[in-house]
């Protein structure tokens, strides 16, 4: 016969099929369709970078603007914040949430100054004078260029800083004392998210800054 | 019977939510509530079906507009832009509104009964999705109230119609409706399919391998797959033309070095791959509904799998057989061609299939039966036409006639459509708990099966002598007359056959005097016949333990080692999850946010606003945000169910 007793509500995972959380499985999905996005934006790229509504009368060099010492610092930083974040997995996965708190922290502070330097990097390009790299244009002629720079590296850049939230509510929960041991698999979808987006910005460096030195 | 005398779990029932901040609404909210908060994938499956059937009955008046217009020659019904209005929103409402939440409907409310789990892997993920659909529906539709009206580019959106400096009317703010609309559309889809992807793969009863899997649920599998890959192609694209047409980038912008064909390349490598995801559910459904009529199991179950996987892998690498005219070049073109041929051998594998699985079958013709053998026939004369324009010179000749719309329809409605009420007349039974009059059912096939191939037939011919796609109208001397005025006699008897097999869909939920289905009316083969008719809402009283393929006819015919067994109920008894308002401010915030995004250049309207379009803009997007922040902190809440074992 049934029973009416009314349970308090014990939270435990429920066991998958494959063994592999919910949420992990999810997070490869996602990452999988990522790819595509960011495969559309990178060939969008590669066939307009070098097209030009003025091209052959005026062929613009676009090392002129790119200041690739910087932007060698900021990939750095970037790699650097996913050995943060591979230590905070490890970290939250040994139980010890006073390290992921401080892993945690280093990530965010490194993802931050990429994206400062991000930031500085589109408004030193809009204004730089005489090489102004705008949406439309390049030194006042029409050109596809910025418009394909921008919005690839603005997506790579927005996902990042959606990153950078994530792990400021991860944060956060540290101190509240929401985060426990049983949050293992959310940071560590958090870090599958993190490494990716670094990824793609290891394929975005060459791809669209350290070609133009050499084709 | 037995599952009558279900207990609830008492009222006092406490679900541990970690924050009170936002209590979830529990299991007692009833009414309007109920459905707005819902997180249940039985009910969020109706509500994609009725919304899709509504858009149905909105886009077929659309098309009976577009027939009439072309009765005859010179015709006036529709000016010329309301021509181009009318067709572009007809295909954009029939592929994103109607047979894709069709799909889904069925996705939601059969795949998770398939495979023995409770709900899907993310409830109110799920909900989420279904309400961006509704928002998705809400803005294309608005467009007709606007500047310029509705969008007039064509389902496809071709570049340059797409450009400001082009526009017919000034400040046409259509396109950017459909933009809009399409990114929000976009949303739920993704978010539906990684919810089915994880599923499928995660949330399979015991002994449910992936080789036992009803056919149409490795269908739902493979076309989660296909839109988590085909729609970030568009999305990018629209993405791009959205900042053409709002900050002036160049992507499709030729005046300035952009190239509108790479838009046509965008478009088609999300395109080719949509088509199969608006046809490989309709045959997932095919799949499941002629073993049961025929009563024989389904011949070669792996190679239908495997030939639908093959056709989803392979419809990436077809797109651009729609720009063979385009002068791609020889190479490509070839290459194209060859590979657009060699899709019709996985396809082709599938219908022998079928035809094996009725051969030597008792078979039944009743309705579902019908709209299945109606499919078969239909979609292959669709394939046959496709193989006829996968060949370069002979597509050079069909392109853009109206041999390339007879082509389409007799794969999306003779298929998908066809596939789809097939479905309907299969399982809502299970839905809705009651059977439909079968001599109706009959009926309306009979009206759509003939009004459709009057319909569509004639056009092959029509565009062989040279009648144009995409055009308001032709002259006299032509001889198109005679053959248009019977496509649109057809269209007529086609549109009443729907209208009357939807009103029979929805009326079977409220007409008490039909006949109550049972369990297992179709003597059907998968476990969602197992269940009472209509589902209750935690599915299973006990997991199921699968030990063969066709689950359901075991346990009645098969011997005692393949019938299923149960699982023991847990301390716990069934989780069940709590509703959540979440969702819904989700979307709408969303909803508000595009409102807002849409209005930023134009001042005419400001009087409809108490607001700035910014200021709406922002206000959507912080609710937006609140919904997230909201989500994240309700906690997963959720109260217990003890339900009476049953004999299942
Ligand atoms: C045997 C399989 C198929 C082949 C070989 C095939 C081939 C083609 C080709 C070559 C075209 C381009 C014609 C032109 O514009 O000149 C085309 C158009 C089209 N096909 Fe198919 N097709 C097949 C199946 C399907 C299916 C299953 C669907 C949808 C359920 C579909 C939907 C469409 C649509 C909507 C168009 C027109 C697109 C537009 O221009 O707006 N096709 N097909
Ligand atoms: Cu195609």
């Amino acid at each position: 016969m049934s029973e009416a007793t009314a349970h308090s509500i014990e939270h435990h995972e429920p066991e998958t099929s494959t063994g592999i959380p919910n949420k992990k499985v999810l997070m490869w999905a996602f990452l999988g369709s990522d790819c595509m996005f960011f495969g559309t934006l990178i060939s969008t790229h590669l066939i307009y970078r070098k097209i030009s509504a003025t091209v052959g009368s005026n062929y613009l060099d676009i090392r002129d603007l790119f200041d690739i010492e910087l932007t060698s610092f900021s990939t750095f930083v970037l790699l650097a914040s996913s050995l943060f974040m591979a230590l905070a997995v490890s970290a939250i996965h040994k139980g010890n949430l006073t390290s992921t708190r401080w892993m945690l922290f280093g990530t965010i502070i490194f993802g931050g100054i990429f994206l400062a330097c991000q930031v500085y990097e589109f408004t030193h390009f809009v204004h730089a004078p005489g090489n102004e790299l705008t949406l439309s244009s390049y030194r006042g002629d029409p050109h596809v260029f910025g418009s394909t720079f921008y919005l690839l590296t603005g997506t790579h850049g927005t996902h990042v800083a959606i990153g950078v939230l994530w792990l400021v509510g991860w944060l956060i929960y540290s101190f509240t004392g929401r985060m426990s041991v049983s949050d293992a698999i959310d940071v560590e979808c958090c870090g599958l998210y993190w490494h990716f987006v670094d990824i793609v910005w290891i394929i975005i460096f060459p791809v669209v800054y350290l070609m133009e030195y050499a084709f | 019977m037995a599952t009558e005398s279900i207990d609830y779990a008492s009222p006092e029932t406490k679900s541990k939510v970690e924050t009170k901040v936002f209590p979830r609404p529990g299991q007692h909210v009833t009414g309007i509530v109920d459905w707005l908060t819902t997180i249940d994938h039985k009910k969020i499956g109706l509500l994609y079906g009725l919304t899709a059937l509504f858009f149905l009955l909105l886009g077929g008046i659309e098309a009976l507009l577009i027939r009439s217009q072309l009765w005859s020659h010179n015709m006036e019904i529709l000016t010329n832009r309301q021509y181009n209005q009318m067709f572009t929103m007809h295909g954009t409402t029939m592929v994103f509104l109607v047979i894709m939440p069709l799909s889904a409907a069925f996705f939601n409310f059969i795949m998770p009964l398939q495979i023995g789990a409770r709900d899907v892997a993310f409830p109110r993920m799920n909900t989420l999705s279904l309400w961006c659909f509704f928002a998705g529906g809400i803005t294309l539709n608005l467009s007709w109230f606007f500047t310029g009206g509705a969008p007039a580019i064509g389902w496809f959106g071709y570049a340059p119609l797409t450009d400001t400096r082009f526009a017919e009317v000034m400040g046409d703010m259509g396109p950017d409706f459909w933009v809009f609309s399409l990114q929000i559309l976009g949303i739920a889809s993704l978010l539906a399919s990684f919810n089915f992807i994880t599923t499928i793969i995660n949330m399979r009863a015991p002994g449910m391998t992936m080789m036992r899997l009803p056919v149409f649920t490795w269908m739902t599998l493979i076309v989660s797959f296909l839109i988590i890959l085909a729609f970030p192609a568009i999305t990018i694209a629209l993405a791009e033309l959205m900042f053409d047409r709002t900050y002036g980038t160049n992507f499709f912008d030729f005046l300035e070095g952009g190239k509108p064909h790479l838009w046509q390349h965008l478009f088609w490598i999300f395109g080719h791959p949509e088509v199969y995801i608006l046809i490989l559910p309709a045959m997932g459904i095919v799949s499941e509904i002629i073993p049961v009529f025929s009563r024989k199991p389904l011949f070669g179950y792996g190679l239908i799998i495997f030939s639908g996987a093959i056709i989803g892998f392979m419809g990436f690498a077809v797109w651009s057989h729609h720009m063979f005219t385009t002068g791609m070049g020889v190479v490509a073109t070839s290459a194209f061609s060859i590979l657009t041929m060699l899709i019709a051998i996985p396809t082709g594998i599938k219908i022998f299939n079928w035809i094996g699985t009725m051969w030597g079958g008792r078979i039944r013709f009743d309705t579902p039966m019908l709209f299945a053998l109606g499919f078969i026939t239909m979609f292959m004369i669709g394939g046959f036409t496709g193989i006829m324009h996968s060949s370069v010179p002979i597509d050079a000749q069909h392109q853009d006639s109206y041999f390339v719309v007879a082509h389409f329809h007799y794969v999306l409605i003779g298929g998908a459509l066809f596939g789809l009420f097939a479905g309907f007349y299969f399982w809502l039974p299970k839905m809705s708990g009651r059977l439909m009059n079968e001599k109706l059912g009959k009926l309306v096939f009979t009206l759509m099966f003939i009004g459709f191939n009057v319909t569509f037939f004639p056009m092959h011919y029509l565009g062989m002598i040279g009648q144009p796609r995409r055009t308001h109208s032709y002259n006299e001397g032509h001889g198109f007359e005679a053959w248009n005025q019977i496509a649109t006699i057809g269209a007529f008897v086609l549109g009443i056959g729907i209208a009357i097999g939807i009103y029979q869909f929805v009326s079977s939920f409220f007409n008490k005097k039909l006949k109550p289905a049972g369990k297992n009316p179709w003597d059907a083969r998968t476990i969602e016949w197992t269940l009472s008719s209509p589902v209750k809402e935690y599915n299973f009283a006990r997991t199921p333990i699968i030990k063969s393929r066709d689950q359901a006819w075991e346990n009645n015919y098969g011997p005692k080692e393949k019938h299923a067994q149960q699982e023991a109920l847990g301390d716990h008894g069934v989780h069940m999850p709590d509703h959540s308002w979440c969702p819904l401010v989700t979307a709408l915030g969303l909803f508000v946010m595009v409102i807002g995004l849409l209005f930023r250049q134009t001042i005419e309207f400001a009087e409809l606003f108490i607001a700035t379009p910014y200021e709406i803009a922002i206000a959507g997007g912080s609710l937006f945000v609140l919904g997230i922040v909201m989500w994240a902190l309700e906690g997963p809440g959720g109260y217990h169910l003890f339900p009476k074992e049953t004999e299942e």
